[in-house]
């Protein structure tokens, strides 16, 4: 059994200009992926390489087994059998709610049109909105809409461009909840690109994290956040702060907060500089602690407060305390250190290859 | 075609593109060859004597008439669209009636009204026993009088694209800035008109560059601008060299022109951020406001139609000597199929041409795009003598070549039929259907066809499932628009046509140029008559699609 | 979809209804700047008589020449018709017409009414004479064009503007009846005397002078005729209020320029179209030119109208009309050194 989406070695280019390199990975049916990463990292292109809006300059897309792009061949988009939710909804003007949903079902006549239509509207709640205008649609009605119309063929992959971007902020995580639970009860296997990593995360079951054309990690969001492979990912997803430190003979990490046992992500030797990521919650407050440090910022978040605590070399470090431990800045908190794998990255002079 | 649209690539599409583009360009292309001719001493003579006023006088008549028709149509398009007053629905569509009058028609009757022996002056002078040189009357024989026709019958294109702009501009915006402290009148300059700028420029330049083609009221009034110029170095003074060459300057003003207009809508770019358009509330008048509404609406409508058409009624019932027998309703079939199958084929080929730019925006496609529009200012005098020289050159050379080989004679093949006359129609009108068309589908956003796509639909299902529907009022604005401006032709008409085909507009000019003003006035009035219908429609197709346009 | 239907309907329409093709044979082609209404009626009675169709396309005459000479040996067209002479001597030279030899249109047409190698031939006289308002000019002041430019008609001339054919020819008359040099001279005079820039047709000039903005108006008679037979009760009024003045009687006469028509050299109906010349020549059409245009009728023998009668008999400048079109292009160059809009 073939699996339903899979991008061999995949690259787009713009001219001369590569946009996406090397890009591997594989969808199985019914699973949920997404394209994670910061604006420009080429997660649109090469979304829409699977489209087949966008030629491949390397490698290969298959699709349930079916090779659809190679270099210098690209089956047409309507040939795929894919479905497309743009970032713009791109509903038609001139047709109702209904007839937009009927769009493609082109085999479908009839009752068993009719049928299929209303069952999608139910879906997303929107039963007896079939005579409208997509004017007459909140923005989150207009996306749902999107979203059936796209998934009305049974499509083999569904396609998502920043879905929820024209979407108020506070409602993107619930709507992406909801999609998540529509995709789910459809069996339809999608893929989601987006720059929000909570939205990823409310919605995929797997995640590829993406920067600058290549595709840095395709894990679950729970390995991205607690094993970043390389030090884009680590910064990208999460909260975090680097804290230097040197590795001693027996394998433990020198920092300006005690000796950490941790995670190697590469191979590294006694006496090597290495980076150490300390989440937020890597910080335990802990006021019987004698290890204080000075709070030199602090956010609220409503269950939480995010300290920005200094250490004593001058870098400093984050802490999620339960917010009613309210502490003025300038104060000096007693904190200790939880860290089960802290992962650590040997030190580069610059950036995060 | 591959699965690629936007592939710059040459594809037999752009190839077609540039060869329509081609085609349609030799006219131009004709006159300005004659630069290279050398004419003599008469540019001299032009220099020392007249040509000053040339360029003076259509400067002039080109700053009167844009603050005419800005005046006028901005005013009313604004009225119309965003303000409740009595009457408003109505003069939604009377608005455009003028269009239907030919320009040269409108400067006959106002003369006929308002020239000293004419009924108002003559009223008035009985009224209070005044002769001539006792009163102050304005002139309406003059550069003013000339821009104030043009204005009144030109001012319904910026009425026209104005208010499609005021109507598709979201109300947030102007909320925006009533809560930033703007009354209506700040909110009015300071945003509404700045977003409908480009559309406003667009109908501007329409407006503009039938008034650098205009001849007939310019000449009638006595007027001398460029193209009375070209005409008089021509004919009067039989030097068809230095005339093609001030034709071929008027055409590099025309190409400033449109570099301008476009070079305004790159500079910034008008889209709206926001997809979610409120329903219209429109501006409720009180009776002082709703008063001068009405006088604003009134005074464009009784000026720019009401007087002029009554006038030819009038004239009609009382004084004019026609038959309407067959011979003038044949008139009225000829014009109809003229206009019809002229504004079609423009339509076609705007469309292909649109179609062509929008898939392969290749340089050399989006230049042969703009060059196939450049016919519009050119006088049709003009434009038919550039279509007549290669024409019959074509079907000489054929010919030849015929008897040469074959030993028969082909004849004129194209020359002195209703081609050459459709073909010169098309150079002259293509540009307002390619204005219209390419509005029409820079407003359909690319994910539109991508989603049509996705969903596995081909391309020539999304031509008929998407574009049509949504280009549906466009493409009827772009035939109506031609229809009624090829109806109102006539020097290109005039020297194209066949043997034993006239049209309305042909009978209008016998007379009027025989100086038989009031027997003009059958011919006239039935070209107004005829323009009407499509004006209505036009109206009506834009006020539907406002439903439609906004998701 | 209904709108797409009506488009296939609108379209076969159309092509169907299109004419292509040209004319049959033995059938006479025109091309004709006289108006349609002006003519037409003349070739529909020609064509009652001798059963030859007569196709016609009216125009501009400059325009209708350029068609001619576009098109070349294979045009359809058989005669050019022109309301001036100085067309006329262009097409000649633009080699577009040829020679006839008719005994009829010889003996008909007035040798300065022709060309003297039979490229052309007039059919009727259009004469441009002096009117008056009669209240308040005494014909006895009046004598010629060249007195018009004496600082006594100051302010009380009404004239229209140069870009019309009729001014431009009696302006060459005048120089080839003096010189350059004294022509532009009356003409800075004449421009002095405008009562008012030039605007309108030579109607306008005729309801000017009765309106009372000047005393004198140059118009064509044909204009007077036209106003004075009008529906228009306003226009007879004004006409009624002016008078003919024949300038130049003791000298060269009063200027007249011809409408007339040269066989193309291309002519394919030359028999045909050879009949039609004589046609228009015959009786019936001359008087018709004069009854119903109040144009005067190119032969002497043939009385002109009983309106055109109440005007006098006058004697007309019998310069070659040919000169006039050579002239032409000087004349108006001086016009425009002059400030004659």
């Amino acid at each position: 059994m073939p699996q339903q989406l899979e991008v061999i070695n995949a690259g787009v280019s713009y001219g001369a200009q590569p946009v996406v390199r090397g890009v591997s990975f594989e969808l199985a049916r019914g699973e949920i992926g997404c394209l994670l990463g910061p604006s420009g990292c080429g997660k649109t292109s090469l979304l829409r390489a699977i489209a087949g809006f966008e030629p491949l300059s390397e490698g290969e897309i298959l699709l349930h087994g079916r090779s659809v792009s190679r270099p210098g061949s690209t089956l047409a988009p309507e040939k795929r059998r894919v479905g497309m939710v743009f970032q713009d909804f791109a509903l038609y003007p001139h047709l109702t709610v209904a007839q937009n949903v009927a769009f493609g079902l082109r085999g479908l006549k009839g009752r068993l049109q009719k049928k299929r239509v209303d069952e999608l509207l139910e879906l997303v709640d929107l039963g007896g909105r079939q005579k409208d205008y997509p004017h007459q649609l909140s923005g989150g009605q207009q996306q749902r809409v999107a979203l059936i119309r796209a998934m009305a063929p049974r499509p083999d992959i569904l396609l998502l461009d920043e879905p929820f971007s024209g979407l108020d902020i506070e409602l993107r995580e619930q709507v992406a909840r909801q999609v998540r639970t529509i995709l789910k009860q459809e069996e339809a296997t999608a893929l989601l690109v987006t720059h929000d990593q909570l939205e990823a995360f409310a919605l995929a079951d797997v995640i590829g994290v993406l920067g600058e054309g290549r595709l840095r990690q395709w894990d679950s969001g729970y390995d991205l956040y607690h094993k970043p492979g390389d030090r884009f990912v680590a910064d990208f997803i999460g909260q975090g702060v680097m804290v230097p430190g040197r590795v001693t003979a027996d394998g433990c990490v020198e920092t300006a907060i005690g000796c950490l046992r941790g995670l190697f992500m590469q191979e590294v030797e006694a006496g090597q500089r290495v980076e150490l990521l300390l989440r937020p919650d890597d910080v335990i407050h802990d006021d019987s602690s004698s290890f204080r440090l000075e709070v030199v910022d602090k956010v609220f978040q409503g269950a939480e407060y995010l300290y920005t605590l200094r250490l004593h070399d001058g870098s400093d470090i984050l802490c999620l305390v339960q917010s009613h431990h309210d502490h003025a800045i300038g104060e000096a908190i007693g904190v200790r250190l939880q860290v089960e794998h802290p992962v650590t990255f040997p030190l580069q002079s610059s950036g995060n290859n | 075609m591959t699965g690629v649209p936007g592939s710059s690539r040459f594809s037999p599409w752009s190839g077609g593109v540039l060869l329509v583009a081609l085609l349609l360009s030799i006219p131009v292309l004709v006159v300005v060859g004659y630069l290279f001719e050398p004419a003599g001493e008469v540019w001299r003579h032009l220099a020392q004597t007249v040509l000053k006023d040339y360029v003076l006088n259509s400067l002039l008549l080109m700053v009167g008439v844009a603050i005419g028709v800005l005046a006028l149509g901005v005013s009313t398009a604004w009225l119309t669209s965003m303000c409740q007053f009595p009457g408003r629905a109505l003069f939604e569509w009377a608005l455009l009636l003028p269009m239907a009058i030919p320009a040269y028609i409108i400067a006959y009757t106002y003369t006929g009204l308002f020239d000293f022996a004419g009924p108002v002056q003559s009223a008035l002078r009985s009224w209070t026993g005044w002769g001539y040189g006792d009163y102050w009357f304005p002139e309406i024989r003059s550069l003013g009088g000339a821009a104030l026709m043009l204005s009144l019958v030109l001012y319904p294109y910026v009425y026209l694209l104005a208010r499609a702009a005021f109507l598709s501009q979201s109300i947030c915006v102007l909320d925006v800035s009533r809560t930033l402290g703007n009354g209506p009148w700040r909110s009015f300059f300071s945003v509404a008109l700045p977003m409908a700028r480009p559309a406003i420029v667009a109908g501007l330049s329409l407006a503009l560059m039938e008034t650098l083609a205009d001849y007939g009221t310019v000449q009638y009034f006595g007027v001398s601008t460029f193209t009375t110029g070209i005409f008089r170095t021509w004919f009067g003074l039989n030097n068809a060299a230095a005339a093609a060459q001030l034709a071929a300057i008027l055409l590099l003003a025309v190409f400033a022109l449109i570099v301008l207009e476009r070079g305004s809508r790159r500079q910034a770019r008008y889209h709206h951020t926001t997809q979610r358009h409120q329903a219209l509330n429109r501006f409720q008048l009180d009776w002082r406001q709703a008063g001068l509404a009405l006088l604003i609406c009134c005074g464009a409508l009784l000026f720019g139609f009401l007087l002029p058409a009554g006038q030819l009624l009038w004239w009609a019932l009382t004084t004019a000597e026609e038959n309407l027998d067959a011979r003038f309703l044949s008139l009225i079939g000829h014009s109809l199929l003229l206009a019809g199958g002229a504004s079609l084929l423009a339509l076609l080929l705007a469309l292909f041409l649109g179609y062509g730019k929008r898939l392969h925006g290749s340089w050399p496609v989006t230049l042969a795009v703009r060059a196939a529009g450049m016919g519009y200012a050119i006088p049709g005098t003009v434009i038919a003598v550039g279509v007549m020289i290669p024409f019959a050159a074509f079907d000489n050379a054929l010919d030849q070549w015929v008897r040469d080989h074959l030993g028969w004679s082909s004849g004129l093949l194209l020359s002195g039929t209703l081609v050459a006359l459709l073909f010169a129609y098309l150079v002259r009108f293509l540009a307002v259907s390619l204005q219209t068309v390419e509005a029409g589908l820079g407003k359909i956003r690319p994910t539109l066809d991508e989603v049509a796509r996705s969903l596995g639909t081909g391309s020539g299902e999304i031509v008929r499932r998407v574009h049509i529907p949504l280009l549906k009022g466009s493409l009827m604005t772009a035939l109506l628009l031609v229809f009624v401006d090829v109806l109102k032709e006539l020097p290109a008409t005039l020297i194209l046509r066949p043997f034993n085909y006239n049209t309305l507009a042909v009978r209008a000019y016998e007379l009027a140029s025989d100086e038989r003003l009031a027997d003009a006035s059958y011919a006239s009035l039935a070209i107004v008559m005829v323009g009407i219908l499509p004006v209505i429609l036009l109206s009506r197709s834009i006020t539907r699609s406002r439903h439609a346009a906004t998701a | 979809m209904s709108i797409q239907r009506l488009f296939v309907h609108l379209v076969l329409m159309i092509a169907l209804a299109f004419p292509l093709a040209a004319s049959a044979e033995g059938e006479v082609n025109l091309y004709s700047a006289r108006k349609e209404n002006l003519i037409k009626p003349l070739l529909d009675r020609f064509t009652e008589e001798t059963g030859i169709t007569v196709n016609l396309v009216t125009g501009k005459a400059d325009a209708l020449l350029q068609r001619l000479q576009s098109e070349g040996r294979n045009t359809p067209a058989d005669l050019l018709i022109t309301t001036d002479a100085g067309r006329l001597h262009r097409a000649k030279k633009a080699g577009v017409t040829q020679a006839v030899e008719s005994a009829v249109l010889n003996k008909q047409v007035p040798s300065s009414f022709r060309d003297p190698e039979g490229h052309w031939f007039g059919l009727s006289l259009r004469a441009r004479p002096i009117l008056y308002v009669k209240e308040r000019v005494d014909p006895a002041t009046l004598s010629s064009y060249e007195a018009l430019a004496d600082p006594k008609w100051k302010g009380r001339i009404c004239i229209r503007s140069s870009n019309n054919i009729y001014n431009q020819s009696l302006v060459a008359s005048l120089i080839a009846a003096d010189s350059l040099q004294a022509t532009e001279k009356w003409a800075e005079g004449l421009v002095k005397n405008f009562a008012r820039p030039p605007k309108g047709g030579d109607r306008d000039q005729i309801k000017a002078a009765a309106a009372g903005i000047c005393d004198i108006a140059i118009a064509n008679t044909y204009y007077l005729a036209g106003m004075l037979t009008s529906k228009d009760a306003a226009q007879r009024e004004a006409a009624g209020k002016l008078a003919v003045y024949w300038p130049n009687q003791s000298g060269r006469g009063a200027h007249v320029n011809v409408s007339g028509a040269s066989l193309t050299r291309a002519a394919k109906n030359r028999d045909n179209a050879i009949k039609l010349l004589e046609f228009l020549v015959g009786d019936e059409a001359q008087s018709w030119y004069a009854e119903t245009n109040g144009e005067y009728p190119v032969r002497s023998d043939v009385p002109a109208s009983e309106l055109l009668g109440s005007w006098g008999s006058f004697k007309m400048d019998t310069l070659n009309l040919a000169r006039l079109g050579e002239l032409n292009p000087e004349a108006v160059r001086l016009m425009d050194r002059a400030g004659w809009k």
